[in-house]
């Protein structure tokens, strides 16, 4: 299972806690993830990437295993502990006061 | 047994407050999506316990929340808004072409007649519809087609659609207002649309007089003479008699015709309110004194309404979509301030009271009259 975890407002919007864990079959890429995540929770689309550019919001970033995977290919291949569900998928909000 | 609900958006939630006809005690749900942006909430005229509400974050993008229990659960309906073929450019700050973007939805307007049609005003200004309560939206796209639209341009709080209000006794007529491009109507349920800004002056465009280009701020309309409007501009009050065609200005003897709010009274069709605002660079009162002006003769004679109200050291704003009435048998007239404030009076503005006073800024204030 690929673990996902979620700015508070998005868990929030979508009614879990904690992390998410979803199933994505083939190759473990940023866009599957994504897709899976909002195959499940259908009122996410949108809110992280945008709905007809597919682009990531600008305000959030994706990290794992340390490292900034932000400005990769959603195509690329995720970190193997992020295939094999050993490292979590961070989609993280940009921190800001206000 | 009447009652009243008022919903409030803000800066950080959305808020329900609720009373029962006599007005005096207020029960305040909320914050519901807190931290978020509620830009406005407002209910289905055929169906009361039908709301709507526009959410946003600079972070997620927008979402539209629905409520069918009148507030008490919300659900997330649809939020892909997606502008009709190629968007083309409108006037960006300096001048130059910009695309249409979409940002946020500023206003929501449900029918008249159908809980589950309702209309949404949007930044980059476009109008979008549903018809089937929030799930899938459409732009009306010959509006951000006509073919002024590569003038519009923004005003400091982004190029958004904010006012909307359909015509009680005509389904096919739409009005609208963009700032800052200004007030545009449709006679064909929003298919083609003429821009109605004669009488309009604006000093701050090259063209004083031009079709296209004011900073409209709210329009408003009492339901039993749709022909007439009053409009706060960015400056100057206005009104018109025959839907839009022309305008005269009706300022009179306001301190400050800035101003951002205006509504007319549930019973008295030639009975309006303003919130005097200082300038356009000073959001905030005259002389710190937080003053409703209402006149009861269409315009032009303004009396100041205070009793209630700071009179001394209040520098908060009242924004165009946070003034509303109900419809009780004494008119009851409601306003939110950026300083977190509802303020309530329950006899046309002679008396006011905070009916809560430390929300987040407030965007919007909406007023449901329940049978």
């Amino acid at each position: 299972m690929i673990r996902v975890v979620l700015p508070a407002h998005l868990r929030t919007l979508c009614g879990c806690q904690g992390e998410v864990q979803l199933e994505v079959r083939g190759a473990v890429t940023v866009r599957a993830v994504l897709d899976a995540l909002e195959d499940r929770f259908p009122m996410l689309r949108g809110t992280i990437r945008e709905h007809v550019t597919q682009q990531r919001r600008p305000f959030l970033r994706f990290f794992a295993c340390a490292e900034d995977l932000s400005q990769d290919s959603p195509d690329a291949l995720l970190p193997e502990a992020v295939a094999t569900g050993a490292e979590p998928l961070l989609i993280i909000g940009a921190i800001a006061g206000g | 047994m009447s009652g009243v609900r008022v919903l409030v958006g803000t800066r950080k939630g959305a808020f329900v407050l609720t009373s029962d006809g006599k007005r005096e005690k207020w029960d305040v749900s909320g914050p519901h999506f807190a931290g978020w942006e509620l830009f406005h909430v407002k209910g289905s005229p055929a169906d009361p316990n039908r709301l709507y509400a526009s959410q946003c974050s600079g972070w997620f993008g927008q979402m539209i929340q629905r409520s069918d229990d009148g507030g008490k659960t919300w659900a997330p309906v649809g939020n892909k808004f997606v502008y009709d073929g190629v968007p083309g450019t409108h006037q960006w700050y300096d001048g130059t072409a910009h695309p249409w973007e979409f940002k946020r939805v500023w206003h929501l307007e449900p029918s008249l007649t159908d809980p589950d049609t309702v209309y949404a005003g949007v930044e980059d200004a476009a109008l979008f519809h549903s018809t089937d309560g929030g799930q899938n939206w459409e732009e009306l796209s010959g509006l951000r087609k006509h073919g002024s639209g590569p003038k519009w341009q923004p005003g400091a709080g982004g190029m958004c659609l904010h006012t909307i209000i359909l015509d009680p006794t005509n389904p096919e007529r739409i009005f609208i207002a963009i700032s800052a491009a200004g007030a545009f109507r449709s006679d064909d349920a929003g298919k083609t649309w003429q821009p109605i800004n004669r009488g309009l002056k604006s000093e701050y465009i090259p063209d004083p007089e031009a079709e296209v280009g004011h900073c409209v701020h709210h329009i408003t309309m009492h339901k039993s003479r749709p022909n007439v409007l009053f409009m706060q501009k960015h400056w100057d009050v206005m009104r018109t008699d025959n839907a839009g065609d022309l305008w005269t200005e009706v300022s009179g003897n306001l301190p400050t015709d800035f101003g951002f709010a205006i509504d007319v009274h549930a019973h008295e069709p030639e009975t309006i309110y303003v919130v005097p605002i200082k300038s356009d660079s000073e959001h905030y009162p005259l002389d710190g004194k937080l003053q409703v002006y209402r006149s009861k003769t269409g315009g032009n004679e303004w009396e100041a309404l205070t009793r209630g109200l700071p009179q001394s050291d209040c520098y908060v704003n009242v924004l165009r979509d946070a003034m509303a009435v109900d419809t009780l048998d004494s008119c009851g007239v409601y306003f939110g301030t950026t300083g977190g404030q509802v303020y309530a009076s329950k006899d046309a503005g002679d008396n006011w009271t905070p009916i809560v006073r430390d929300l987040p800024a407030v965007l919007s204030v909406e007023v449901q009259t329940l049978g």
